[in-house]
């Protein structure tokens, strides 16, 4: 073949499977968020007397922007799915890219970048932003070599790389009672789950000897300490549910995004929830199949009844919340529910790649929808309004545009149409249902159905009721955080029309992986 | 491309006006609102489809592009008209602009919010009408409530929050028993469909491809389907007794939000009775007669008893629309081409006829701050216009020759009698026209004591003529409406055309 027929994905794909640099090109979009976070720090330590706020957002922004821009460069072009040769592993097969990888990349870049944008706001009256933003792009490095990992080693690792910058975050307003508390909860809770997660490996490697993905699935069906296996199974579980804020290991969340800033509070419900569901998306299929996994060692069951649990019970907290920000937590724990679904109506060869894509598909419109709420409340915490249902009495008479853009979420996030949010839950439910667990489905689209009753509270006392306060302090215009909210809003409304190549490209990444 | 351009042309619209100042939003989205009127006033002259969308006959305007595809079932932006929807369409654009003037008095706070979601609501109903794949058609069936939620809840009466919610929850419940009713017939269709479109669909249903699902056999499955989305759809007409949702809603809802209310909002659901269970399961609606037309029936009697018992103006206009809508009911299932085109016929006459009807009391209610029936008597003397106009929307409600509500009414009794679903059906038709006789009753009685004898009013406001920009629109209105009884065949001609495929093919 003539070299000029070559393009430039041909070149990073070759350049991937030669010698050294390995695979330096394949890794850009984590190289870059990586990069960005030190020159971050970098111009900290440059410029000392300056006040560098827009510089660092910018910097933060377009650094996360651009790791986007070729994450979905490397998707559309076919990086690491079947069309140019299938999934590039790296490191002696301690990374992969793949289309699965690079789908959940899209998720963490673009809300870090809205994340980024709006703490330009948010954080102006605090110290110590850089920290504040290179801890930001830290753990969103972290989080994308979470969706690369292919051995529980490099799970384990980019976990925890993910969650320590995530910790100092929470508690980043050091003279907020709750931030600090909140940051400590998150911390003990953390601790606990990495050594539940880390002993579940251990135990799992003590039963397949060994910690490459591919090479569990080998040894699964032969191993004879079948009850090691399960339970070592049962506790990596453990860990996936306390990054994905699902039950068991759920109850730091409340208190996490309450105290934390609100901008913290969008990543963490968002990406960094995503984060939790790509690693264990690609864990569990990869490494424990469901074909040849050995006799009452069934994950799927234990998904069902998390999913089921944590749906519920994410969605009647959330009814009984007297503050909107923890209202929005225990949404997201509900959210965290029905994202389950992708594990739990999987079968062995049933319509796989269609349940799993749906999934994944709905926390792509999750990321959206969910930060821009979030990002809504940071949004009103700059003005100084309250925190509670009555507190946000009338905004509407004041920022119309934001509170529509909050009305929209908040439909979304309910599953009304027309918003992303309906069509990708209908998705989720209607691929549940494909795989013949129509009672998934239903438990879902009840839940789905009540968590209208919350939502709408927010939505009335924003639209119908009477301000009961001053709202003078509406009057100023926050730049990044408007822009921020807008964006995440214009973002729910086109991923109705634009939610085919989405879900597409969802089902096919997702399939690649049977 | 018309029906998208219409559409998207209304939704700019609708965030253009709520971006706007309050004091020029009233008037731009009146400027707004004309362009779809046109647009629909386009689309009816150069009509030229013949036959039933979903059974095989031509669809005018028609655009169908694939959307996306889900577990092998492709959803597809699907839209055209024919002689069933494109009268609603036209209704929907016309009394959408007239009740955004009939709002320029009664809404003074927080009006390009006001404009903004009735325009807004408008590109949804234009969606509901035109959409042709089912996807497509509940998005906006379920966008509709959106804006709906919000005119009752921030501009209504003092009531209005839990009138409010109370819609919501009402039509929100009932559009998911539809949705899963709908959607188990999908399953239970298999392999035998491909995508979600209704002409599909409802072929295939027709032909008999339905199967099993779940363990629920065809026969089963279908009558369950049936029943669920006929209640899902009968909460939005409303019949009773699932009509409590809505004299709350009209009394709180401002004027002009009761005459969408009424005049376009009840017609979907009559309009998906008529589209998908009376369309696509034509067997099993004749398998329940007896208790369709029972429910028929009971509205038309129960609703007319009920708004001969108010003092309300509005709760007797809300209380005879559950009377108008049994009317509908009837017509439908009477399976004859005067039956089931008179019902569709009617649906525009009682859209036209209860939007006039509101507007006048909307009217009345600025100038004085009461609508009851008691406080006030003898207003023909200060608002002759006012009280004309309203006197011949009465008429015009209580059938009189020469007006759409005759054309509509007599239709349907024509074609009930001749009926020949059961033998019984003559005498649910003469039950129901005893209906005519309350109210005629009502009506004359409630005129009678406010608009004639001598002056009397306890208010303290100074009764004196409307503005003209409040007459205008009743004006029109009484024009279209002695005009569609005049020239029934405006409309008639096309809707008969679209009727017929629906009693002759298939199954019965």
């Amino acid at each position: 073949m003539p070299a000029s027929t070559f393009s430039m994905i041909d070149i990073i794909i070759l350049q991937s499977q030669s010698g050294l640099p390995s695979g330096i090109l394949v890794l850009t979009p984590v190289i870059l968020l990586a990069a960005t976070g030190l020159i971050l720090l970098l111009i900290d330590t440059i410029f000392t007397e300056v006040s560098s706020d827009s510089l660092l957002a910018g910097v933060s922004a377009i650094g996360s922007l651009l790791a986007f821009g070729i994450t979905g460069w490397f998707l559309i072009s076919g990086l690491g799915q079947p069309q140019t040769g299938g999934a590039i592993t790296l490191y002696g097969d301690a990374l992969v890219v793949d289309g699965l990888s690079l789908f959940f990349m899209l998720i963490f870049t673009i809300v870090t970048t809205m994340v980024a944008v709006a703490s330009y706001d948010y954080i102006s009256a605090q110290q110590y932003k850089a920290e504040f933003y290179s801890l930001i792009l830290f753990a969103a490095t972290g989080m994308a070599l979470m969706s690369m990992s292919n051995s529980l080693a490099t799970a384990f690792v980019s976990l925890e790389l993910a969650s320590l910058p995530s910790y100092a975050l929470v508690s980043f307003l050091k003279d907020d009672q709750s931030s600090i508390e909140a940051g400590l909860k998150y911390l003990l809770i953390g601790a606990l789950s990495s050594a539940v997660f880390v002993f579940g490996i251990s135990l799992v490697y003590a039963a397949t000897g060994s910690l490459l993905l591919s090479d569990i699935a080998k040894s699964v069906a032969e191993t004879e300490l079948i009850g090691v296996l399960g339970i070592g199974i049962l506790m990596i579980a453990g860990g996936f549910a306390f990054k994905t804020a699902s039950v068991p290991f759920h109850f730091w969340a409340p208190e996490a995004y309450e105290g934390a800033p609100a901008p913290i509070s969008a990543f963490l419900s968002s990406a960094s929830k995503a984060a939790g569901f790509a690693v264990a998306f690609r864990v569990f299929v990869e490494a424990f199949p469901l074909g040849s996994l050995p006799v009452g060692v069934d994950w799927v069951l234990a998904f069902q009844v998390l999913a089921v649990a944590t749906m519920t019970l994410g969605n009647f907290a959330a009814a009984t919340q007297e503050t909107v920000k923890r209202m929005l937590a225990y949404s997201s724990i509900g959210h965290a529910g029905y994202a389950l679904i992708g594990l739990a109506a999987l079968s062995a060869g049933g319509p796989n790649g269609d349940v799993l894509g749906a999934s994944m598909a709905h926390l792509f419109v999750y990321g959206f929808m969910n930060t821009g709420a979030f990002l809504f409340i940071a949004l009103v915490e700059h003005w100084g309004v309250g925190r509670t249902f009555e507190d946000y009495n009338g905004l509407v008479t004041r920022a119309p545009i934001a509170v529509v853009a909050m009305t929209v979420f908040l439909f979304s996030l309910a599953g009304l149409p027309p918003f992303g949010g309906f069509v990708s839950k209908y998705a989720l439910f209607y691929s549940a249902i494909e795989s013949g667990f129509w009672w998934l489905a239903a438990v879902g689209a009840v839940n789905s159905a009540l968590s209208l009753f919350y939502y709408s509270r927010v939505i009335r006392a924003m639209w119908i009721e009477s301000p009961t306060q001053d709202l003078s302090a509406l009057d100023s215009r926050p730049i990044g955080l408007y822009a921020a909210v807008l964006f995440a809003g214009v973002g729910t409304l086109i991923l109705l029309p634009a939610f085919g190549p989405v879900v597409e490209t969802a089902q096919t990444v997702a399939a690649a992986l049977f | 491309m018309i029906i998208e351009l219409l559409i998207a042309f209304t939704f700019i619209a609708a965030l253009t006006i709520f971006a706007v100042p309050n004091r020029v939003a009233g008037r731009l989205a009146a400027i707004a609102s004309a362009i779809p009127i046109l647009g629909s006033l386009w689309m009816w002259a150069q009509y030229d489809a013949t036959g039933n969308a979903l059974l095989g006959g031509s669809i005018a305007y028609e655009t169908d592009v694939i959307w996306l595809t889900l577990g092998g079932l492709e959803l597809h932006w699907f839209v055209g008209v024919d002689g069933i929807s494109l009268p609603l369409v036209v209704l929907t654009t016309i009394l959408t602009m007239l009740a955004i003037v009939s709002a320029w008095t009664p809404i003074d706070e927080r009006q390009s919010q006001f404009y903004g979601l009735m325009l807004f609501m408008e590109a949804n109903l234009l969606g509901v009408f035109t959409a042709l794949d089912f996807f497509v058609w509940f998005i906006f069936w379920e966008a509709v409530l959106v804006p709906m939620y919000f005119l009752i809840g921030v501009w209504g009466g003092p009531n209005r929050r839990y009138a409010a919610i109370k819609f919501f929850v009402y039509t929100n419940i009932a559009s998911l028993a539809m949705f899963i009713g709908f959607i188990a017939l999908v399953f239970g269709l298999g392999s035998s469909v491909s995508s979600m479109r209704l002409p599909e669909i409802t072929q295939a249903l027709r032909a008999g491809s339905l199967t099993a699902f779940g363990g629920i056999d065809a026969a089963t499955l279908k009558l369950v389907a049936f029943i669920a989305m006929f209640v899902g759809f009968a909460v939005k007409v409303p019949v009773a007794p699932l009509h409590t949702w809505l004299p709350d809603a009209h009394v709180e809802a401002p004027t002009p939000v009761s005459v969408m209310l009424a005049g376009v909002l009840l017609k979907m659901g009559t309009y998906a009775l008529l589209r998908y269970n009376f369309t696509m399961m034509p067997d099993v609606a004749i398998d329940l007669v007896i208790p369709i037309a029972s429910i028929a029936v009971i509205s038309v009697i129960y609703g007319a008893l009920l708004a001969l018992a108010q003092q309300d103006l509005k709760r007797i206009i809300a209380y005879s629309s559950v009377s108008s809508m049994g009317y509908v009911i009837l017509g439908l299932i009477a399976y004859t081409t005067y039956g089931v085109g008179g019902a569709t016929f009617q649906m525009v006459a009682h859209g036209l006829i209860s939007g006039l009807m509101f507007m006048s009391v909307g009217v009345i209610y600025n100038i004085t701050h009461t609508r009851m029936v008691g406080d006030m008597s003898g207003i023909a003397d200060r608002m002759p216009v006012t009280a004309g106009i309203f006197i011949a929307g009465a008429f015009g409600y209580m059938g009189l020759p020469l007006m759409a509500g005759f054309a509509g009414e007599f239709f349907i009794f024509k074609g009930a009698f001749a009926s020949t679903v059961h033998t019984a059906m003559p005498l649910f038709t003469a039950a129901a026209m005893f209906g005519i006789v309350i109210v005629a009753g009502y009506l004359l009685f409630a005129m009678q004591r406010t608009l004639f004898g001598p002056f009397s009013f306890d208010g303290e406001y100074e009764i004196t003529t409307a503005a003209m920009h409040d007459i205008a629109p009743l004006a029109v209105l009484l024009a279209l409406v002695i005009a569609l009884g005049v020239a029934p065949d405006l409309f008639f001609g096309m809707i008969q055309e679209a009727v017929t495929p629906i009693l002759t093919g298939g199954g019965v």
